[in-house]
């Protein structure tokens, strides 16, 4: 049978020599180990004075996008609590009234729109499935919290801000591919909302 | 010198003996998790205190504040008893070692050695035979099936390997002619460390020393994946910081035994040579002893850090089978090189 690994070594029963049997040169070869690990550069990170760095196509806390007038992008279309394997997602669909055009961007949207962040696995699915460039996976850590209560996160945690400076930059997690398909007109209006799109 | 001045003078090395045997316990406590760390590529403790070095206070405060528990099944006094023996007989030890030579100031004479008792050996063995009853006692008045197991391999795993290292003491003790650890300790001036004269009966008083003190590998007594916490499961707060505070003290101790016995004490190769003054050359004589203790503890976690611990079978083929030849032969081959030398007559 091939070896699994190339470290495997055939265990042998034979008898053990004199300087075997006294041990220490083994016992002196193993703290010889151990001091040059007592020597070797650390690998702690200290945590909240240094951060390890996010690939970044991170898949961390989620964010409701607004279109380029501030806008919801979503519509409440429930793709995604389809498409989410651990059904972290919920929603509550509305009709959007007269007047409320600079809030939402179609005529349904999403009245309350929650995600359990203890139910999530983050495999980002639900952007996937996502038609209106609505629902991003970003790279910001999902906060800890005391209670259960605290990790249904509503839309009041997940829709980014109006003002335009403070909009979550999502474009990273966009291949190049897809940023250029999505210029086509007939999905211009699906393009991702950045401040990178709107120099 | 008066006799209340020779009162005050002893009043005041036992004192700072106790104090240097509590901090460097102490601060055993803070190394021991620097060296696991750092031998472990992590960085250990670093967050109270520059470096991490108020851990130590933290972690007494904490020993302070929890709660003391005493079972209701267990024996009070002798609960009690117990981490006070193991404390007691740890801090005592320190009175018969030297720490180094002799300071002259106006004209008095003052060693720095709390008592030059002519058996200081003896002294020695005895106490840390007395020291087995703490944890006996600890673990028997606990009434806990671990901690009653913990006591008993202690106790039998101290006493199996005290024989070896009395043995390996009587090897010495034939080559200095004395029992006397001051003598033993001025006898090494220069290269004359005993090391070089006993090298096999110095290996074994170490593997000895690390059995005697419950220190990996020979810590069966407290092997919490068998044992929960051996001899010490039942205790809380202050009284269990005895027993491992008594451990610390016990290391320091035994390190600083090692060093005087077989590694010339506060003596330097070379240093004599030098004609430096007396005052001077004894103030060096004890950061020489300390350099060598501090190397030795650091030897002890060292090995701890390295070493799996032994099954029970092994501990006790290794004290009763190998150990204790080893040693009778060692005797007998010193007894050899003497007669051959003609130092016997």
């Amino acid at each position: 049978m091939q070896a699994l690994t190339t470290r495997s070594k055939i265990a042998v029963n034979k008898k053990m020599t004199f300087m075997e049997r006294i041990y220490i040169p083994a016992i002196l070869g193993g703290m010889a180990i151990t001091l040059r690990h007592f020597f070797k550069k650390k690998v702690t990170i200290q945590y909240p004075e240094q951060q390890r760095e996010f690939a970044p196509i991170y898949r961390g806390h989620h964010v409701l996008k607004r279109d380029e007038n501030g806008a919801e992008r979503c519509t409440a279309c429930g793709l995604c609590a389809v498409a989410c394997p651990a059904e972290a997602i919920t929603m509550v669909a509305a009709e959007r009234k007269k007047g409320e055009e600079a809030l939402y961007r179609e005529e349904k949207y999403a009245e309350i729109y929650e995600i359990n962040m203890l139910r999530c696995i983050f495999c980002g699915l639900c952007e996937e499935a996502c038609p209106k460039e609505a629902i991003f996976l970003t790279d910001e850590m999902v906060l800890t919290d005391y209670a259960r209560a605290g990790f249904v996160h509503g839309k009041d945690k997940l829709v980014e801000p109006m003002d335009k400076d403070k909009r979550i930059d999502v474009s990273k997690r966009q291949t190049k591919e897809v940023a250029e398909f999505k210029k086509h007109p007939e999905y211009a209006h699906n393009q991702v909302y950045t401040k990178s799109l709107k120099a | 010198m008066t006799f209340t001045g020779f009162l005050i003078y002893k009043a005041l090395l036992v004192l700072i003996v106790f104090t240097i045997s509590l901090v460097i316990a102490m601060y055993s406590t803070y190394a021991e998790r620097k060296v696991a760390a750092f031998m472990q590529d992590r960085l250990g403790p670093n967050r109270a205190g520059p470096f991490g070095l108020l851990q130590p206070l933290a972690d007494g405060l904490k020993m302070f504040m929890k709660e003391e528990i005493i079972p209701n099944v267990s024996n009070k006094f002798l609960f009690i008893l117990g981490p006070s023996i193991a404390m007691f007989t740890s801090c005592v030890t320190g009175a018969v070692i030297p720490w180094g030579g002799s300071l002259h100031i106006g004209g008095n004479v003052y060693p720095l050695q709390v008592t030059d008792i002519n058996i200081g050996i003896l002294y020695i063995m005895a106490i840390t035979s007395i020291g087995v009853y703490g944890i006996m006692i600890g673990g028997w008045a606990s009434n806990n099936k671990y901690s009653l197991l913990g006591a008993l391999r202690a106790s039998s795993q101290m006493i199996s390997y005290e024989i070896a290292m009395g043995l390996a003491i009587i090897a010495l003790v034939m080559h200095t002619g004395t029992l006397s650890l001051n003598k033993i300790a001025a006898m090494q001036t220069g290269w004359h460390w005993n090391i070089i004269y006993q090298p096999v009966g110095f290996i074994i008083f170490l593997i000895c020393a690390f059995a005697e003190t419950n220190r990996t590998p020979f810590d069966l007594p407290e092997s919490d994946s068998e044992l929960i916490g051996g001899y010490h499961t039942e205790y809380s707060s202050m009284k269990l910081g005895f027993y491992l505070f008594a451990e610390y003290i016990n290391m320091f101790i035994s390190s600083a035994i090692i060093a005087t016995l077989y590694f010339g004490g506060y003596h330097m190769p070379f240093i004599d040579r030098l004609g430096l003054s007396d005052n001077f050359g004894a103030i060096l004589g004890i950061v020489f002893l300390f350099s060598k203790i501090f190397f030795f503890i650091f030897f002890f976690m060292w090995v701890r850090w390295t070493l799996p611990r032994f099954r029970y079978d092994q501990l006790m083929n290794l004290g009763w089978k190998v150990l204790i030849p080893l040693s009778i032969f060692n005797v007998a081959f010193t007894g050899t090189l003497m007669w051959i030398f003609g130092r016997i007559h």
